[in-house]
């Protein structure tokens, strides 16, 4: 398929599918990318229209380093006969960025603000592909 | 031009607390209000502005002008969660001071408790959050209450003591809906349900409805009770989702503060009794630090052994809180009632002697809307 670019002109930003449709059409693709912008450089997530820190809508796409930490963690309880315990954390990237998701290949006690983590595709609760991460072993 | 003191609440009541069997959501709201209006002395006719927000129905002020048999001037309908009704006092102290309303109602109620058991809510999981199934809106403050614990230290011990005082209030409140007695360690004995919460950090679910009736400070005096007067109102809204929190230990709550105190010209050492947003116990340690009874991080060590609990040294959620008392999906309304009853010498075995200032603050969505109301009596003036 067509590479599927944002233009920062506000006439073709009308022909263009929204940054949602883009990220998750990238997601579809095996590709997690973020916004940037740029005009002020400030990197952004969730996807949006115009860039929250200056208001310009010159934000392009940009794969992150996929590295980032954990900022919080919380363990949802349920009975095992009904999938067991899974864990929601907040992650910020290193781009500056913050975003949920699931830390997976660690146990939920393991998982501590701090950690550091390393992003790739996965699965999401509905099946989907979503953006989850995985402990970034020997470092620091 | 200040709205400080500008406009009064002159009538005020709850209804269907706890289990209202049979009863719909807009049926408890019109009981309050009719409670409002009885304690008010004010005809249904006189009522020119209407505001409320209801969970399930988006165009509730519609329905609620219907249910009354209203043609309002103005019907509020903003929708901040349960933070709405302590904005809907700061538009109704607008209106009346400008002269585009001069008698303001401002209601809820809900029937989740009979109806469904659970929290009854239109809203789904946001987009970049279901894949990875938070539970609503517990997770959020979950997460919250993690990195408060993570950034200063804060002990589960002292998210237990919110729960523990609470229920301590109520207590002392034959309305509160649970007043047994409950212990640090009951609370952290109690189901583990999205760490570090437990069932005993969580609000309760019932049904139940309030209604306020305000009116302009110069014929606030008309009305038989004595009048509570709006000295001062702020918001704040930093995100909708908690993945977009800028700061998860700072909530809106330091600028709807800061902005209803100024408006006031009061600093929190000068309120008497407070009422907060009690949905999960972290929030009530974050609002006590970001409203300004302590520093920021130290809101654990605030409430910790009773400090907020009767005998304690700052009176916090007279009524039982939403842990404890009443909590039918947004709880705002409750606080400021509360604050009512506070300021009218109305509250029984938990009454504060000599309360003439109160504040009531509301928290919406995951804390996300932060609304701060201070109320006052003449004296305050």
């Amino acid at each position: 398929m067509a590479a599927i670019t944002l233009d920062s002109e506000m006439t073709d930003m009308k022909n263009s599918p929204g940054p949602d449709a883009v990220f998750a059409a990238k997601l579809a693709e095996g590709v997690f990318e973020i916004q940037k912008c740029g005009a002020c450089g400030a990197h952004v997530f969730h996807p949006r229209v115009i860039c929250p820190t200056c208001g310009s809508a010159d934000l392009g796409w940009v794969a992150p380093t996929a590295r980032g930490t954990i900022y919080a963690r919380t363990v949802v309880r349920r009975k095992p006969e009904r999938g067991g315990d899974y864990n929601v954390v907040l992650v910020d990237l290193e781009e500056g960025v913050r975003m949920m998701s699931r830390v997976d290949g660690i146990t939920h006690d393991e998982i501590a603000a701090g950690l550091k983590v390393r992003a790739s595709i996965g699965e999401g609760a509905d099946g989907g592909p979503a953006v989850v991460f995985r402990p970034e072993r020997g470092a620091s | 031009m200040s709205l400080r003191g500008k406009a009064a609440i002159v009538g005020a009541a709850l209804a269907g607390c706890g289990e209202a069997h049979g009863k719909s959501a807009m049926e408890i709201t019109v009981e309050a209000v009719h409670g409002a209006l009885a304690d008010a002395v004010v005809s249904l006719g006189d009522v020119d502005a209407i505001a409320t927000c209801q969970p399930l129905d988006m165009l509730s002020g519609l329905t609620l002008a219907q249910e009354l048999g209203l043609n309002p001037k103005f019907t509020m309908n903003n929708r901040t969660g349960g933070s709405s009704f302590l904005s809907h006092t700061l538009w109704a102290a607008m209106l009346l001071e400008l002269r585009l309303a001069d008698t303001v109602l401002i209601c809820y109620g809900s029937n989740q408790r009979t109806a469904s058991g659970k929290l009854m809510t239109a809203l789904g999981l946001p987009t970049y959050e279901a894949p990875y199934k938070p539970m609503f809106p517990l997770s959020s403050y979950a997460l919250a209450a993690d990195r408060h614990m993570t950034q200063f230290g804060t002990t589960r011990e002292q998210l237990a003591d919110v729960a523990v005082a609470a229920r301590a209030w109520a207590q002392k409140n034959p309305e509160a809906f649970i007043r047994d007695p409950l212990t640090r360690e009951d609370v952290i004995a109690s189901r583990l349900v999205s760490d570090p919460l437990r069932v005993r950090d969580c609000c309760l679910v019932t049904d139940g409805g309030g209604a306020l009736v305000m009116r302009r400070a110069e014929t606030a005096k008309d009305h038989p009770r004595p009048p509570v007067y709006l000295l001062g109102g702020g918001e704040g809204t930093t995100h909708r989702d908690i993945s977009e929190v800028p700061d998860l230990t700072v909530t809106g709550a330091a600028q709807s503060g800061a902005t209803a105190m100024k408006m006031a010209g009061v600093k929190p050492a000068d309120i008497d009794v407070v009422q907060l947003y009690d949905a999960f116990t972290i929030n009530v340690i974050l609002f006590l630090e970001d409203l300004g009874f302590c520093k920021k991080g130290e809101g654990g060590a605030f409430v910790e052994n009773g400090g907020i609990a009767p005998g304690g040294h700052l009176p916090v959620n007279t009524n039982g809180g939403g842990l404890s008392c009443v909590h039918p999906g947004m709880y705002g309304i409750f606080t400021l009632v509360e604050a009512v009853r506070q300021l009218r010498g109305d509250a029984g075995d938990r009454q504060i002697d000599g309360a003439e200032l109160a504040m009531a603050h509301g928290n919406g969505g995951v804390l996300s809307s932060q609304v701060t109301n201070i109320l006052g009596t003449e004296s305050t003036l």
